[in-house]
């Protein structure tokens, strides 16, 4: 790899704003022509790996049953919106808008809750205060799956007490995101409120501020960026859910709505065998699901990416 | 503090804390107990069989087969995604040429990062139908497609893909590891990021190749950063439970051909849902949580090392 050093060392890159000497040498001893190209292959193949089989599915959404059928690289003829349309009508627009209601609240729910017993956690010496924090950060490490079976029956008998929080309904769902975001929401703003400065708080409540109005006008708009990153994570951890749903969104009886999330009505219409019969649509349904979601990442990108993390290395 | 502190509290907390228990650390208590009964889930009659459900888990060819793919998932998976993702952060943070502008990834490094982390924010369960037309078992599907196109495959006999008992479980373990590669490499990437570019220029001043950089500057660095994603991915792998419950074949919950890719998971929620055999499933959640635990706790006690300040 010696023999390619000579090439790096001819570039002559002057975009350091530092005034410096010009380089005299290879940045790396080992030059980085060769493993350049391995490097920039290995990165070009693994992101064609991600994009192909996406606009496949978007390419397949066009297409019809037997172009489907017959090969994988067939080209659509006609660029009609019509399985789009009967994907629609096979119930994508409903599970869209069942999943945006439950992640609205459940994310305001999670926010609002963990933010609250963060704080009181965080800021407030009394009695217990340690054991409920380690109550919470507990949970965290356990698999949903040990919860699983008495959940069903603890939701089902929420439904006992009011229908809007049972079995297959809005509030049922949304208090069990809530209640499993709540570990980690409220381990990561713990530990973001603690580094927030007491000066402003206490100067709030010199000049006769309640506690709880402290909280709300004081220390959640400091808060704030810490709220984004675990707000992210929460939106992503709860998009993603999977097993909550085909365990708690089931109808119940026959003729009881379908309140399916997108992710399991999905999956629901690929595995019914009438379903199958019908690829293009299958195909549009995915593109419906696919493409608003790659629309929100792409114009927020930045600020996933970095919530994310600074949620995640805490 | 001052006057009100006690009611202020006991509000704030009050609601989180009744969710919480209600909702998590009560039914977690409540499946202990229900192991230990031979309850069907469908009545409220129960009676108390001890460990029973736990001597016939042992006995049970399809739970200790499901057993052993997690324990195959949670050796090649945490391995293979932290390799891959590290390889690719490195070349996107510090593997670039540089020249003068200091040490800088490889050019188009944040179009990569944007990419690769696609699959994290389509839903698991959108990927789990993707990837069942990927590999459809004939010519139609990509993956077959492409083998034909390249002439690797038979046009006449396709591969099998999730029909064949010994290639399901590998497929499944490509769409995790497909999936999982972009978010831990923005993960190792933050963590690169905050490490001294100084540490680097100075190595590279006294001639260090690629690999040393990597090997002892970088890896140390990271090292519990690498420890945090290998937990996570442990959890993972003892999950998995909605590609395979939706992407193999099987009644309910997938698990085929023939059990080749069962897990714990879907055969928990089968034994649950299907069977009713709910006190048996109980027992199955307690044993996932029992691996859950050991893994955490080894993997952060074997892979201890001291903290290294910069």
């Amino acid at each position: 790899m010696s023999t390619s050093i000579d090439k790096t060392t001819t570039v002559p890159a002057q975009r350091s704003v530092k005034p410096r000497p010009p380089a005299k040498e290879a940045r790396f001893a080992d030059g980085g022509g060769v493993l350049n190209v391995f490097s920039h292959g290995f990165l070009a193949i693994w992101a064609l790996l991600i994009l192909f089989p996406l606009a496949w599915v978007v390419l397949g959404s066009f297409k019809t049953d037997t172009q489907i059928n017959t090969s994988a690289w067939s080209w659509p003829t006609s660029w009609s919106f019509k399985n789009f349309g009967s994907a629609w009508e096979k119930g994508i627009g409903g599970f869209f808008a069942n999943t945006l209601i439950v992640l609205a609240g459940s994310l305001t729910l999670t926010m609002l809750l963990g933010a609250m017993a963060a704080y009181v956690l965080a800021r407030y010496e009394f009695k217990g205060n340690r054991s409920i924090y380690f109550l919470f950060v507990a949970g965290a490490m356990f698999p949903v799956y040990l919860a699983l079976v008495p959940l069903f029956f603890m939701v089902r008998n929420l439904g006992e007490i009011s229908p809007y929080l049972g079995l297959n309904s809005y509030g049922g769902l949304i208090l069990v995101y809530t209640a499993y975001s709540l570990p980690f929401t409220v381990f990561f703003l713990h530990s973001f409120f603690r580094t927030l400065p007491t000066a402003i708080h206490e100067a709030a409540m010199l000049d006769g501020c309640s506690h709880a109005r402290a909280f709300f006008q004081v220390m959640v708009p400091m808060a704030k960026p810490g709220l984004i990153s675990v707000g992210i994570f929460n939106v992503l951890g709860q998009w993603n859910q999977y097993i909550l749903p085909v365990t708690l969104m089931q109808p119940t009886s026959a003729g009881e709505a379908d309140h399916s999330m997108l992710a399991q009505g999905l999956v629901n219409l690929a595995l019914q065998s009438g379903y199958k019969s019908d690829a293009p649509a299958l195909f549009a349904g995915m593109t419906i699901a696919m493409l608003p979601v790659l629309v929100v990442y792409l114009s927020f990108q930045r600020q996933v990416q970095s919530g994310l993390t600074s949620a995640t290395l805490k | 503090m001052r006057h009100g502190k006690y009611p202020f509290i006991v509000g704030f907390l009050f609601l989180p804390i009744l969710l919480y228990v209600g909702l998590v650390l009560w039914p977690y208590a409540q499946t202990f107990g229900y192991s230990l009964t031979d309850w069907s889930g469908q009545s409220q009659e129960m009676n108390f069989v001890g460990l029973d459900n736990y001597t016939k888990l042992l006995g049970d060819e399809v739970f200790l087969g499901a057993l052993w793919h997690n324990l195959l998932l949670l050796a090649v998976l945490p391995v293979a995604t932290i390799l891959i993702a590290l390889f690719f952060a490195f070349m996107l943070n510090v593997g670039g040429k540089g020249g003068t502008g200091g040490v800088q990834g490889v050019a188009g490094a944040a179009f990569y990062k944007v990419v690769f982390f696609f699959p994290q924010v389509l839903s698991i369960a959108i990927l789990a139908v993707l990837w069942q037309a990927v590999y459809r078992s004939d010519g139609a599907g990509l993956a077959n497609g492409a083998l034909i196109e390249l002439g690797l495959g038979d046009p006449q006999h396709p591969v099998e893909w999730l029909n064949d008992p010994n290639l399901v479980l590998w497929c499944i373990m490509g769409v995790l590891i497909w999936g999982g590669v972009g978010f831990y490499l923005v993960l190792f990437s933050a963590a690169m990021q905050s490490i001294p570019k100084d540490i680097y220029e100075a190595a590279l001043l006294d001639g260090a190749k690629r690999g040393q950089t990597f090997f002892k500057i970088t890896l140390p660095l990271l090292w519990e950063t690498i420890q945090t994603a290998w937990v996570y991915l442990a959890i993972v792998a003892m999950d998995a439970f909605a590609l395979v419950a939706s992407m193999t074949p099987g009644r309910t919950y997938g698990g085929g051909p023939d059990h080749h890719s069962e897990l714990m998971s879907t055969y928990l929620m089968r034994n649950f849902l299907a069977f009713g055999e709910a006190g048996y499933a109980c027992a199955m959640g307690v044993v996932i949580f029992f691996f859950t635990l050991i893994l955490s706790v080894v993997s952060l006690r074997v892979t201890r090392r001291e903290r290294i300040e910069y």
